[in-house]
């Protein structure tokens, strides 16, 4: 009996965190799991606040998972880690993507965008940090940030001999595959458990 | 073999396999996909967006009537747009199969109230299913139909935001080629004159008791017994988070046929239980009903009815659980609510209406009642699909009865329009209102992800079809003064508020422009040319004013230490509507 392992992706509408957990749940299931994925479709169609949660073992219940039951927290956007923190286990492990998207209310001056942020995440979690955007403009379009994001997810998930490749190609573009796949070993590489 | 699919592509699937020909729908969240889907399949199922749920209730009856197997989908909300038809129908019974998917959104993810819908199959007494993920999502369609036929009711499909769009796996079975049953003219049956109707509603009442001896013998409500202390009883996702919950240490009644319920099925797992537990989102359906049955169960008194639930909820409700979550300050994080696109047509619009004094904007669903958040601000009210125009005229009368000097604004969508402004607005006409109406034409259905209408030009399948233009629309409609404008051009936007704000007769601005997330068609490239570009901020010239600032674009950002504004080039489309703003002309477009 495979326990069930809580994943759950945070950041901002547009940067792709639909299409990584499209990805990651095809594979699963491929791979014989059971698997639950869940999203809301808000009013947002861009530049909201988006997380979808990816469940998976060989039986899982509840499409949604509660507070304090995610294994990884995979966080697109820095900020928004820290919005979702409190989703983890505390054992957890959070794979945190250092780059920031202003809100709307810190752009109109309202709110401010603590520059203190890594330092909050990582002190109150067991955080991996990296700047994916960078590692995805190395490869040549700094818009694969999110497989590379994913690869790093595989490799805490221990689940590198999946057959990452075929979810790849069977839910990108066609033309974007070669640097989808690029980006997933440069993420899978970039970190070590 | 298996796929994973959400819960609205499950009920598009299902319906293939289950023979229905004939689909309609106005989109809306969270049950717009479900139309999507089935335009997939256009060789199987005639599937067509409709201006209203009204309107789309009515073809699929017409369409049922004629012999066929039908669906009808619409969010919470616009079943209550359907309800004339529905409460009707419910008595006169269906030829083919009908169902009628209520996707109902508990947390208000994207709606304006919080209603449950089990309550219309009680209201109608017609049948109600509850799948509780996809496979029965799929499954449950084709029994629907079965039910639909055999029971000659319309059958309530009763889904809510996490079925619709959570993903599960679905064991794909044969798509059937749809057949129909012969058309018999039956007065009797379809022509509700009281006459007639007297009769149905005798026919309705034993309909209702023979789907209660179906709903306790039904597989659809079955008993999964494990341990007998605690017993629960649960429909739809609510099953799935009592699952969660106890996992082997209750005992379950998985009720999936919940209207009528299997009341002496419920009566004997009570009867084997020590504590029973009904769980259920939203409204005490079930357990008013059981209660009143005589049966001791316990429900709202520790489960809330506000809000969605989840696993957490019904744990700490029942058990006591909490599980330790890790102790930050959240109060650190700003928030990210959802704004206006950079380049979105509407934000010029609400910008130069907010400046306007001693007005009274009614809004209205769509993504521009997002006009009325900061910096905005520019809107009074939201209540539902069309009520801009009519909320305006009847604020205006009493405003104008008190001699009180306020004017009224409404706003409204072109989709928006098309559902039911157009009834809102001949009443303002025919009643000598002297309101404002703006219709906000981005030649598409925004919110719900760029779905076509009647003034789009296509059909759902992307068939071109008759583009029902708006202004000569609004003016056969008895509107005399009509202007259309760029809601790109301030200044244009100025002069027709001033313009429509001396006249003491109604009048219509219609601003035109696409959505800025909108695939363009040859129509659009025709009328608005290719206007995307780029603007830059001339650093040496800002003051730091922050005038751009306050037309809330997410492409402008003003920074502290500099006290300059930077233009995001990923985000800017060149709209130029900050530029118009800039007091030193430090906007310029690039390459100009």
């Amino acid at each position: 009996m495979r326990e069930t392992k809580n994943i759950i992706l945070c950041g901002v509408g547009g940067q792709g965190t639909i299409l990584t957990s499209k990805v990651l749940s095809n594979c699963l299931m491929k791979a014989g799991y059971d698997v639950k994925m869940s999203e809301v479709h808000g009013m947002a169609q861009r530049g909201g606040s988006v997380t979808t949660q990816v469940r998976f073992g060989d039986y899982v219940h509840s499409p949604i998972m509660g507070k304090g039951s995610a294994d990884i927290l995979v966080a697109f956007e820095k900020m928004e880690a820290l919005r979702y923190l409190d989703m983890i286990k505390p054992e957890g492990k959070v794979i945190l993507n250092d780059y920031e998207i202003a809100s709307s209310t810190v752009l109109a001056g309202e709110e401010e965008y603590s520059s203190l942020i890594l330092e909050e995440v990582t002190n109150a979690a067991n955080a991996s940090v990296l700047n994916a955007c960078k590692i995805a403009g190395n490869i040549g379009n700094v818009k694969a940030m999110n497989i590379v994001l994913l690869g790093c997810l595989v490799k805490f998930m221990n689940l590198g001999e999946l057959d990452w490749d075929t979810a790849i190609r069977e839910n990108v573009k066609p033309s974007l595959v070669d640097l989808n796949i690029k980006a997933f070993y440069a993420g899978l590489g970039a970190v070590s458990n | 073999m298996k796929k994973l699919l959400t819960g609205n592509e499950a009920v598009a699937l299902g319906a293939l396999e289950a023979g229905i020909s004939y689909a309609s729908a106005y989109p809306g969240t969270p049950s717009t996909e479900i139309l999507e889907n089935l335009a997939e399949y256009k060789d199987e199922v005639i599937a067509e967006w409709a201006p209203n749920e009204k309107v789309a209730f009515e073809c699929v009856i017409g369409a049922s009537v004629a012999g066929a197997r039908t669906l009808f989908a619409a969010k919470m909300v616009g079943v209550n747009v359907a309800a004339d038809p529905l409460f009707s129908f419910a008595y006169s019974g269906v030829n083919g199969g009908m169902m009628l998917v209520s996707a109902d959104d508990p947390g208000l993810h994207s709606s304006q109230n919080e209603q449950d819908n089990r309550n219309y199959a009680k209201f109608a007494k017609i049948a109600m299913l509850e799948p509780a993920n996809s496979q029965e999502c799929k499954d449950m369609v084709k029994t629907a139909m079965e039910i639909s036929e055999k029971f000659d009711t319309p059958i309530l499909f009763r889904m809510t935001t996490r079925v619709c769009h959570s993903k599960s796996l679905v064991e794909i079975g044969e798509a059937v080629k749809p057949t129909k049953k012969p058309y018999v003219k039956n007065l009797q049956k379809y022509d509700l004159v009281p006459a007639n109707a007297r009769h149905l509603h005798v026919k309705v009442e034993e309909r209702l008791k023979k789907l209660e001896a179906f709903s306790n013998e039904t597989e659809l409500n079955y008993i999964e017994w494990n341990n007998k202390k605690v017993g629960v009883i649960a429909a739809g996702v609510a099953y799935q988070y009592a699952k969660e919950v106890f996992g082997e240490n209750a005992s379950y009644l998985k009720i999936g046929f919940s209207y009528p319920l299997p009341m002496a099925k419920i009566k004997a797992f009570a009867a084997e239980v020590e504590t029973l537990y009904v769980v259920e989102e939203l409204e005490p359906f079930m357990e008013e009903q059981i209660k009143a049955a005589g049966i001791h169960c316990i429900g709202k008194e520790k489960i809330t009815n506000i809000w969605e639930l989840t696993p957490d909820i019904v744990g700490k409700a029942l058990l006591g659980e909490t599980r330790p979550v890790i102790d930050y300050d959240l109060s650190v994080v700003p928030n990210r609510p959802p704004t206006l696109c950079a380049g979105c047509p509407h934000r010029g619009f609400f910008y130069e209406l907010a400046k306007l004094k001693n007005v009274m904007i009614t809004g209205d669903i769509g993504c521009y009642s997002l006009g009325g958040s900061d910096p905005l601000n520019a809107k009074d009210s939201t209540i539902d699909m069309g009520a801009s125009i009519s909320m305006g005229h009847g604020a205006q009368k009493i405003f104008n009865r008190f001699n009180e000097n306020m004017r009224t604004i409404s706003t409204i969508g072109d989709s928006t329009f098309f559902h039911t402004g157009i009834n809102s607005l001949m009443h303002v006409v025919y009643n000598r209102s002297n309101t404002i109406t703006c219709i906000l034409d981005n030649r598409i259905t925004g919110m719900t992800g760029h779905q076509e209408n009647p003034g789009s030009g296509f059909t759902l399948q992307g068939m071109p079809t008759t583009i029902i233009e708006i202004e000569p629309l609004v003016k056969a409609l008895g509107i005399k003064h009509v202007r259309t404008v760029n809601p790109l051009n301030l200044k244009e936007l100025k002069e027709a508020f001033t313009w429509a704000l001396e006249l003491d007769e109604p009048s219509v601005i219609i601003t035109r422009w696409p959505c800025v997330l909108k695939k363009q068609s040859e129509a659009d490239k025709k009328e608005f040319g290719n206007y995307f570009g780029k603007c830059v901020v001339e650093t040496d010239k800002c003051i730091g004013c922050k005038a751009c600032i306050k037309t809330g674009c997410p492409a402008l950002q003003f920074n502290k230490g500099t006290k300059k504004v930077k233009i995001d080039e990923s985000q800017c489309v060149g709209c130029e509507v900050c530029k118009q703003v800039c007091p030193v002309k430090a906007i310029k477009r690039v390459g100009e």
